[in-house]
């Protein structure tokens, strides 16, 4: 990551591109939220971040949407002696693409998020209990409607733009579809128009391997004092591995031993089993497998074009907003090709889209990789739609 | 047919310029290889013509995306197969045709996805050119200015040859136009085309 570690200590100071010190809000929004699954929350909590200022005629606001394991701490510090800045830090802040001297840019948890938000584990009014698997299963759509109904509370009739990476880079797809009038631009980054078997395949194993740790109690383990860590930690491995190339992987962990002989066990004896172990680790600190099941399953169900005979192009002739596509080479989870039927179904729809493919290493994690060229069009791209916010208040 | 004697616009390059006299108002236009937009921002601007360029490099791409330009990172082999057929009303490919792996195909290709195509070229039976191969040197030009060993032309043409081709080919040609370097016209070059044109551009349609 391209951010720097903020300076500790009394006389501690953020790096002068950073958004600096952070405050959280929660929302709480009181109108009902019908859901595609049939069901629908009465009321629900949103966790969000802001940076930057909405500017008199509220026509600079700029939504992140995350990505599966995302949540609204895209940007700056909690804390003085935080270590590590928001997940999209190296993107947002003053100079940076996503500028926050030009925009106010607002950032959430997801509903049936884990840290904040309104998801399995909350408490369910009705019951008093932690909802768990009783939590109803969300789509893309239900996830942009519940948008909606926070842009509604902040009194932002439309965005200027719309900005996500991979499921983040799918919910912006989708509210240009479904709520043409509300965004003017729709950023899609390393996203697909939905998801291929091979992808639903990893998302199955993923959550098998949730379901299936004895310790997961159908999805009740909180009731019994454990976590499914073992499952959790397994579908996180799995999942890091569709998130890195090949290449990357070999460069950075070759397939050497750590030690100069084999130890001719089950130990972690390779670097990369090492890596893959630690991350999935930490994950299991930081994440719920109840919104790790919702989250996998909400990309499955993933598919704009479901409704308009399997035509993406009819669903995004709905669509007003100007829309930049950006795919990384390297990226296999959501290669190129899949943002490419994305670019040719706008250019069907005669829609205004610019699409870059930009030449990356890493994999499908270079989305949020500060890559010199990446940064630069989406920096071009913002950098006139702030010029525009100034000259067309609406 | 009519052409300005310099550049209506000023900072629009000549052969654009002429070009875009060419194609008519309100139309759906595809930029090959767009560079930093120019033609496809002036049309818009002029003409109210709406449309797409394709741009292989990235700081040019970044160009484009600055100033509206709708660019789509795709060279002309790739790129075109994801156009439907007659998308386009126009689609324009200036100045790169001699450097295509095959330049046939890709205009069987531009043919398809759009209703006419616009094509620039260097002409290769210039005198200068012939009169350098004559002195048994590969030509250098200010059209053609690389070695023979780090040039990117690698298909060149004459204006016989093109029209040759489009014959084959049964493309018709519905204008033509043959200009020096400072993209003149001249009763040189329409006595002699293929000796004096410099560059050549052609607006064609396939009989098909």
């Amino acid at each position: 990551m391209g951010a720097t570690t903020p300076m500790t200590g009394p006389n501690a100071s953020f790096p002068p591109d950073s958004v600096g010190l952070v405050t959280p809000e929660r929302i709480k929004i009181n109108s009902p939220l019908k859901l595609d699954c049939g069901r629908s929350l009465p009321e629900y909590e949103l966790m969000i971040e802001t940076y930057g200022r909405l500017n008199a005629a509220r026509s600079n606001a700029v939504l992140i949407c995350h990505a599966l394991s995302g949540d609204h701490r895209a940007a700056g510090y909690h804390t003085v002696d935080q270590k590590k800045p928001g997940w999209w830090d190296n993107c947002i802040g003053p100079g940076k693409p996503i500028d926050t001297a030009k925009f106010f840019v607002v950032s959430l948890n997801n509903l049936g998020g884990c840290h904040g938000s309104t998801g399995p584990n909350t408490q369910n009014p009705e019951s008093g209990k932690l909802w768990g698997p009783d939590f109803p299963l969300l789509t893309v759509r239900d996830w942009v409607r519940s948008q909606v109904a926070l842009s509604d509370h902040l009194q932002i009739s439309q965005w200027a733009a719309a900005i996500g990476g991979s499921l983040g880079g799918m919910q912006v797809l989708q509210w240009s579809i479904d709520f043409p009038e509300r965004i003017r631009n729709a950023c899609v980054i390393a996203a697909a128009p939905k998801l291929s078997a091979q992808n639903i395949a990893f998302n199955e194993i993923a959550r098998q391997a949730i379901m299936s740790d004895p310790d997961f109690h159908g999805g009740h383990f909180y009731e019994h004092g454990v976590v499914p860590s073992r499952g959790l930690k397994l579908a996180r491995m799995l999942g890091h591995i569709t998130y890195l190339s090949d290449a990357a992987m070999r460069r950075r962990f070759g397939s050497e031993l750590r030690l100069a002989t084999p130890a001719f066990n089950f130990d972690a004896e390779f670097e990369v089993e090492n890596y893959l172990r630690h991350q999935g680790q930490s994950f299991v600190d930081r994440f719920d497998a109840n919104t790790y099941l919702l989250m996998t399953k909400a990309l499955d169900y993933f598919d704009p074009a479901r409704e308009f005979s399997d035509s993406l192009a009819d669903a995004l002739r709905r669509a007003r907003a100007h829309f930049l596509v950006i795919a990384f080479s390297s990226d296999w989870r959501f290669s190129p090709e899949r943002s490419r039927e994305i670019v040719k179904a706008l250019v069907q729809a005669d829609r205004n889209v610019s699409y870059a493919e930009i030449d990356s290493q890493l994999g499908h994690d270079d989305f949020l990789m500060p890559i010199p060229e990446y940064h630069k069009v989406l920096s071009n791209y913002l950098d006139r739609i702030a010029v525009q916010c100034k000259a067309t208040p609406s | 047919m009519t052409l300005p004697a310099t550049s209506a616009e000023g900072s629009l390059r000549p052969d654009l310029a002429v070009i875009s006299e060419w194609i008519e108002p309100g139309s759906r236009i595809l930029d090959i290889g767009c560079g930093d937009g120019d033609l496809l921002d002036h049309l818009a601007r002029t003409r109210h013509v709406r449309g797409y360029g394709l741009e292989i490099d990235p700081t040019k791409l970044s160009a484009c995306v600055a100033r509206g330009v709708n660019v789509i990172q795709a060279d002309v082999d790739s790129g075109l197969t994801d156009f439907e057929t007659d998308s386009f009303d126009y689609v324009v490919l200036t100045q790169t045709l001699q450097a295509l792996a095959r330049p046939d195909q890709a205009l069987t290709e531009i043919l398809r996805v759009g209703r006419r195509a616009i094509v620039t070229f260097p002409n290769f039976g210039h005198w200068r050119v012939r009169m350098q191969l004559l002195g048994g040197r590969m030509p250098k030009t200010a059209a053609l200015p690389d070695q023979w060993y780090d040039s990117p032309n690698i298909h060149l043409c004459t204006v016989n040859d093109f029209e040759a081709l489009c014959a084959a080919r049964h493309w018709t040609c519905l204008h033509r136009s043959l200009l020096d370097n400072a993209l003149r016209q001249g009763k040189r070059i329409r006595a002699w085309p293929n000796l004096f044109a410099e560059v050549a551009l052609y607006l064609l349609e396939d009989e098909a």
